[in-house]
């Protein structure tokens, strides 16, 4: 089974770099907050695949990391609607 | 033989939970404008780490571990609802404009109109 979870991480990491793509390009400063979500959402997942692996401890990295990515972007997101462009 | 399948189990949970965490980032590239790329993105979010947590659920059978992914995926889903909705409202507050078909088109015509209306042309 680790080979596969190693594969899906690998395939998962992909991902990560082409949702960059939208980050780098995004017109908008939401788009990039949008793309930098995704990113936040895939790197949990293959953190947890990882930690599948290694060590069981990751699965109270994972949580905090998507408690703390999810207060972080719904902040940027209020900033963005009441001041305007960033 | 229990183990065969579990273990099938899993590798099907994994592989469609990844996959549709690809069809959530190919939208995110694809679509025209925000307001497109949030259902994308958030919808394919929840589904895909929704199916790969059941995946590792399975996986690794009754222990507390399993509890800690409940709560993982639990709070994913509000988390990126609530996400959705923050982006949509900033959006729309800042008047970001919605695409529609051919938009670059008109704003050319509606220059070249007002272009002419100054200059008497």
């Amino acid at each position: 089974m680790t080979p596969f979870f190693i594969g899906m991480s690998v395939v998962l990491l992909i991902g990560v770099f082409v949702a960059l793509y939208r980050a780098f390009k995004g017109p908008d400063v939401l788009d990039r907050v949008l793309a930098v979500s995704l990113i936040g959402t895939n790197t949990l997942v293959i953190l947890m695949l990882i930690g599948y692996i290694y060590k069981h401890t990751f699965l109270d990295v994972a949580l905090a990391y998507a408690l703390l990515s999810f207060i972080s972007i719904v902040v940027i997101a209020r900033y963005v609607e009441s001041k305007g462009k960033l | 033989m229990f183990e065969v399948i579990s273990n099938s189990v899993v590798v099907l949970f994994l592989s469609v939970g990844v996959f549709f965490l690809w069809v959530g980032i190919v939208g995110i590239i694809r679509f025209p404008d925000i307001y497109s790329r949030l259902h994308a993105a958030t919808k394919c979010d929840i589904l895909g780490a929704g199916l790969v947590l059941i995946g590792l659920i399975i996986y690794e059978g009754f222990s507390f571990d399993a509890l800690k992914l409940l709560a993982i995926a639990a709070l994913l889903l509000s988390s990126s609802l609530v996400i959705g909705h923050a982006i949509a409202r900033a959006a729309r507050r800042t008047d970001l404009v919605f695409w529609h078909e051919n938009r670059e088109e008109k704003i050319m015509l509606e220059k070249e109109k007002l272009f002419r209306e100054i200059f008497k042309v």
